[in-house]
């Protein structure tokens, strides 16, 4: 969707301000809003792309207002609501839902969610291609940002077959696409007006079309 | 929502996000869905254990042991995960070592994609839409707001996180530190220089 989430190349969020310190949180709310995020995450009744479109969903202005940790915290409600689990009558035996065991939480870490998966078919694109991103603009949630898309660029990797996040936070299907880095010239996103020399991004394979 | 009523160690009245949250803590623990101790081990994790010097410690092996430069170049995840780091937000990783020629700079435009088992959870400024929107059209000028003037000669590289492949900078490693330790030179490394804001400097 093209929402305030996708701001790659925009102007108007003022300087940046550098942290004053190291600190991951700043108050403990922010460690509490993290750390059920991850704990009901777990609890699988939701994926990670699902996730994604919660917080890319809230309206603008909330998802600018809100911080960090707040469009997380905004956005795990919205979750949480939509699949009914706040209903008085909803609870983890009755669902069947299996909490995180303190016990499995540094497994449960290191194995992480990997997204890669045997692919079916082969890539379409090596490395040297000339590509072309898509016009495109789901109402749903993508990946393609909007800065790329129409743009040309080159394949510069193939990451083997990857989850489909399109796909994976509509339907929670799968369909694993070929991912790959393509690398563009800054001259080509901005024209004289940027400074970046290149500029990649990781994109699936119907993001992209040939150009010969 | 008795939760509200807990006691507090200062005056100060709870904000609105802050009743929020603990709300919905109560309601999750007493669904059964969160069980608080996970809960303060994840905070533990993240806050305490997992962090930067982590990734300084890859970047000071890159930098001394060859074969493992060429493991990283050639399968990142699988040689990081060698010294132990793995898992969440760094599923899959890429290493992109800085040269003369080009400087690397990492960013995530649609989110905050960072590889956690390295670097640990991201800093306030690289969550900030300040970065996350100029970081890819002019990220020359975002690198001066950290005090870094690259010489025209350096192209810059900018590395948008959008999937789940993750992404650690390999910094140069600064003349002079031919005969330091391991550790020594794993001290130099900061956060920044990883992610691509900084340089290492003696």
């Amino acid at each position: 969707m093209n929402s305030i989430h996708d701001m790659g190349g925009m102007d108007g969020f003022g300087p940046l301000v550098l942290d004053q310190d190291d600190a991951c949180f700043h108050d403990e709310w922010e460690r509490r809003a993290f750390a059920m995020t991850l704990a009901m995450g777990a609890t699988k009744q939701w994926n990670l792309d699902q996730a994604r479109a919660a917080r890319e969903s809230l309206p603008m202005l909330r998802y600018l207002q809100a911080g960090y940790y707040g469009i997380w915290f905004e956005a795990l409600e919205k979750l949480l609501q939509d699949r009914g689990l706040l209903q008085p009558q909803a609870n983890a035996v009755a669902l069947g839902l299996n909490q995180l065991a303190p016990q499995d939480v540094k497994q449960t870490l290191l194995r992480g969610a990997p997204t890669e998966r045997e692919g079916r078919t082969s890539p379409v694109f090596k490395p040297g291609d000339a590509v072309m991103v898509r016009a495109m603009n789901p109402p749903t949630h993508t990946r393609c940002p909007r800065y790329l898309r129409g743009k040309q660029g080159m394949i510069d990797r193939c990451h083997g077959f990857h989850v489909f996040p399109d796909r994976h936070a509509v339907s929670g299907e799968e369909a694993p696409q070929a991912l790959y880095t393509v690398v563009f010239k800054g001259r080509d996103l901005w024209g004289d007006d940027g400074s970046a020399d290149l500029v990649s991004a990781d994109l699936w394979e119907s993001y992209l079309v040939p150009l010969c | 929502m008795g939760s509200t009523q807990t006691h507090q160690h200062d005056e100060r009245p709870l904000s609105d996000i802050e009743i929020r949250v603990k709300a919905l803590e109560s309601l999750l623990v007493e669904k059964g869905y969160v069980h608080p101790e996970t809960l303060e081990r994840l905070i533990q994790t993240y806050e305490h254990e997992v962090g930067p010097h982590y990734g300084a410690k890859v970047v000071a092996r890159a930098w001394t042991d060859e074969s493992f430069a060429q493991h990283l170049r050639d399968d990142a995840t699988e040689a990081v995960a060698s010294m132990g780091y793995r898992g969440r937000q760094g599923e899959h990783l890429v290493a992109v070592e800085n040269t003369p020629e080009q400087h690397n700079l990492v960013v995530c435009t649609l989110c905050s994609c960072y590889p956690w088992p390295v670097l640990g959870l991201p800093p306030a400024w690289y969550k900030s839409s300040a970065f996350r929107s100029q970081a890819v059209i002019r990220p020359r000028e975002v690198l001066r707001s950290f005090g870094l003037d690259l010489p025209e000669s350096t192209h810059i590289r900018v590395w948008d996180s959008t999937a789940e492949i993750r992404y650690l900078v390999i910094p140069m490693r600064p003349t002079g530190t031919e005969d330091w330790s391991l550790e020594a030179l794993a001290g130099l490394v900061h956060r920044d220089a990883m992610i691509g804001t900084a340089l290492v400097r003696t």
